[in-house]
């Protein structure tokens, strides 16, 4: 007997829908046979059988929802043959660059299939808003509804395209394909293959083109696959639309929003898995943002398009799939440069920015259950950072702990600690302590991977640990 | 390669008056550099002018214009002053980028010049983002892309070149191939020294060009020029020519010949080629009148140079960033 298991389709994926049967029981099948249809929230793909045998059982019908990963869903008899064990299944799909269909996010039990290949965005549940109303930006009694991270930057990018007729889309698979990551799904059909531009893959040329048709006055919206990539363009977004503006007196500047994901996805090792965020912060004349929810996802993007200048923009893979809230105005732009008190603490701050703000917030969540009131800072904008509000949080709680998914020397974490020992030096009770990934290449190895990356448990270790506990 | 066609005298005056511009300029300049008021990196385009020249007798208003760091003739070509030319040389408040760009930095979106770039080959991709825009926005203008034979091996000038044959973009790329890329000859540094055959694999066509006569330039340009604006996508034109002084300032040139220099500026020097069709045509006194006209010029631009004051420190602040 031979199990057939629910198979990954991408390295986050967790859970699919087994959309349709191509074979039944008593049905011989070959290796290689195409025998069901698996959905994920971005695609529906073909699993091919491993094994040779005879189809015994469907253990899960077609239209079955959210089956998770390795689930048994059908059963195989030999014929004749020893028993082999269970196998994944692989896979025939077009794609040979890696990780391209991923984004499922995997946190907080919470699914992106509430997005479906609909036309339009998943339909909006208004509620009022909940929460503390730490954020300012909001204005009371606003209605709030739920929307991916994805689809939050789709519909930043659509807004915008449609308020501006300079602003287009170009990137390596952002129309036809709709989008590496689908965060352009649909973009191609309203607006068109003039303002959504498939590349081929020649980041460090089509970067390039990208500043110039900002220099002569279009806003370019450049997608790269992922960072990783871009390090093939890293000259033309500093030396050419970082330093243009500066080199000619002001006369000429480059307003391009460089944007993708960035940082470490699942299992795709040391160079798919790279933080740029100190890199790009480090430098004058570009703007650098790197959001952690929905809401500041489309309220930053659509500033940074807005922008007059170039914009560096992470997005993280693992935060694709996430369902936040976010307030259901018509033109939700947040300023640039601010950063968000996410939960209010005595304590101890705690800084963080993109994929770790969630991480800072459930070690706060923790700490609060052993009766240590964390301050939770999302930095939201690298540069400009907004150090007032790190500082005034400092001068209350008298600790820090940053966090940050890169490596940490001469990182965003050193540039947090530097400001905070320079400004607020006297009212520290502890020194700064940072938390980041292991000074290693990100590995492979699920185990070796998971000691790299930054733990929720980490940051709870370092909060009890500048409070001397 | 292209042979210059009959051509009348008021056109060759004026060629002859922009490149004797840019010649006496990058004199004065070479003069300035060795007196110390320069800084840096100066590399002058003495022995190029009739590329440069033949190639804006071809475009109008609205064009596009980039290059790289051996950018001081494109500038004056393309109708900048040589006053803020020669005070941005001098590091000057009264210089195009304010004295904080220098010799390899730069623009005037007014004349049409986009740079005025100092990483060899990145103009390539840039000029090719100018062309993007102008098809985006249908608006019949052309963008002109300069580069030499070294950032002829530059990966992204083939990844543009793939995208600008790709997408018909409005987008003339001309290698000004001076032999030299720095100390090393083409035939020490291109497995295929006939760079115009470089846009083959692209199905970009490509014309190999007298690039020390202005009327052969002028006469491919125009082809390559009318091609760009029909829509019907970029050529390569591989300018043959040749630098008279160093790669920059610094540059002793040991490796090439004095005799072989000497040659060049005997035998195929642009503005004697043009001076002598003019002999037949104009008397000594005219082109003499030229002359002073053009000394008067630079005279003014390099008194302009030293005169203008340093930027002020609040300027080191400035221009970062534009205001939202």
């Amino acid at each position: 007997m031979t199990q057939i298991l629910m198979p990954a389709l991408s390295p986050t994926m967790e859970e699919g829908n087994l959309a349709k049967w191509l074979i039944k029981v008593g049905d011989h099948v070959e290796p290689g046979q195409v025998i069901a249809e698996i959905e994920t929230d971005k695609a529906t793909m073909e699993v091919e059988a491993v094994d040779e045998g005879v189809v015994s059982e469907i253990l899960v019908p077609a239209g079955s929802e959210g089956v998770k990963v390795n689930t048994p869903i059908a059963v195989l008899s030999e014929n004749g043959a020893d028993a082999s064990p269970p196998s994944a299944q692989a896979l025939r799909t077009e794609e040979n660059r890696p990780s391209p269909l991923a984004g499922e996010g995997r946190e907080g039990g919470v699914s992106a299939r509430a997005e479906t290949k609909a036309p339009a965005p998943p339909p909006l549940t208004p509620s009022p808003q909940g929460g503390g109303g730490l954020d300012p930006d909001i204005p009371p009694g606003t209605a709030m509804v739920k929307i991916t991270v994805r689809d939050a930057l789709r519909d930043a990018m659509a807004e915008e395209m449609r308020r501006d007729g300079d602003v287009f889309l170009m990137g390596e698979e952002v129309a036809q394909y709709q989008g590496a990551y689908k965060v352009s799904r649909e973009l191609l059909q309203e607006f068109g293959e003039r303002r959504v531009v498939d590349t081929p893959i020649t980041e460090h040329g089509f970067a390039g083109l990208g500043v110039g048709a900002a220099m002569a006055g279009l806003k370019p919206i450049v997608e790269f696959m992922t960072w990783n990539f871009a390090m093939q363009a890293i000259d033309q977004i500093i030396n050419s639309a970082a330093k243009t503006r500066y080199m000619s007196g002001g006369q000429l500047s480059a307003p391009v929003v460089f944007r993708g994901p960035n940082g470490a996805a699942a299992r795709v090792a040391a160079q798919h898995s790279q933080d740029y965020s100190s890199w790009y912060a480090h430098v004058p004349g570009l703007t650098v943002i790197a959001p952690y929810d929905a809401a500041d996802a489309k309220g930053l993007l659509k500033a940074a398009i807005r922008s007059p200048n170039p914009v560096v923009f992470l997005e993280h893979e693992m935060l694709y799939g996430q369902e936040f809230e976010i307030p259901d105005l018509p033109d939700w732009v947040l300023p640039i440069g601010k950063a968000k008190v996410r939960r209010v603490g005595k304590d101890v701050t705690i800084t963080a920015h993109s994929r770790m703000v969630g991480h800072a917030l459930k070690a706060a969540e923790e700490l609060a259950g052993e009766g240590i009131e964390a301050e939770v800072i999302d930095l939201r904008t690298l540069r400009p950072l907004d150090t007032a509000t790190i500082i005034a949080s400092v001068k209350k709680t008298n600790r820090l702990v940053s966090v940050e998914e890169g490596w940490g020397p001469m990182g965003v974490g050193a540039e947090v600690c530097a400001r905070v020992v320079a400004e607020a030096f006297d009212y520290l009770d502890a020194p700064p302590t940072r938390v980041h990934q292991k000074d290693v290449p990100l590995p492979y190895a699920a185990n070796l991977e998971a000691l790299s990356l930054p733990q929720v448990a980490d940051v709870v270790a370092a909060a009890k640990a500048v409070l001397y506990r | 390669m292209t042979k210059a066609k009959a051509v009348n005298t008021d056109e060759l005056v004026r060629y002859y008056r922009d490149m004797l511009l840019i010649r006496r300029f990058e004199e004065r300049a070479g003069q300035l550099y060795g007196m110390g008021l320069i800084g840096g990196f100066c590399h002058l385009y003495i022995g190029q002018e009739a590329v440069v020249v033949g190639m804006q007798a071809v475009v109008e208003p609205g064009d596009q214009v980039i290059t790289g760091y051996r950018d001081h003739g494109h500038m004056l070509a393309c109708g900048m002053d040589p006053k803020e030319i020669m005070a941005e040389l001098t590091g000057r408040i009264g210089g195009s980028s304010k004295g904080k760009g220098g010799s390899m930095h730069m623009f005037s979106r007014e004349a049409g010049f986009y740079g005025g770039h100092g990483i060899v080959g990145a103009q390539v991709s840039l000029g090719a983002g100018l062309a993007f825009a102008n098809r985006y926005r249908e608006n019949g203008r052309v963008c002109l892309t300069y580069f030499g034979d070294g950032a002829a091996n530059q990966g992204q000038v083939y990844e543009s070149f793939n995208m600008a044959s790709l997408w018909k973009l409005p987008v003339v790329f001309i290698i000004e191939n001076n032999q030299y890329a720095m100390g090393t000859s083409v035939q020490r540094s291109s497995s295929e020294t006939h760079l115009y055959k470089r846009g083959v694999s692209f199905n970009i066509p490509g014309e190999e060009v007298d690039g020390m006569d202005v009327l052969a330039v002028r006469e491919a340009g125009r082809k390559a020029v009318a091609r760009a604006r029909a829509g019907k996508g970029p050529t390569l034109l591989e300018m043959k020519t040749y630098r008279y002084r160093g790669h920059s300032m610094s540059d002793p040139a040991k490796y090439r010949t004095r005799e072989e220099v000497d040659e060049v500026r005997a035998q195929r020097d642009p503005i004697e080629h043009v001076k002598a069709l003019l002999a037949d045509h104009m008397d000594d006194d005219a082109l003499k009148a030229i002359d002073r006209e053009i000394r008067a010029i630079v005279t003014e631009a390099a008194q302009f140079a030293q005169e203008s004051p340093e930027p002020p420190a609040e300027e080191l602040y400035t221009d970062v960033l534009a205001e939202a």
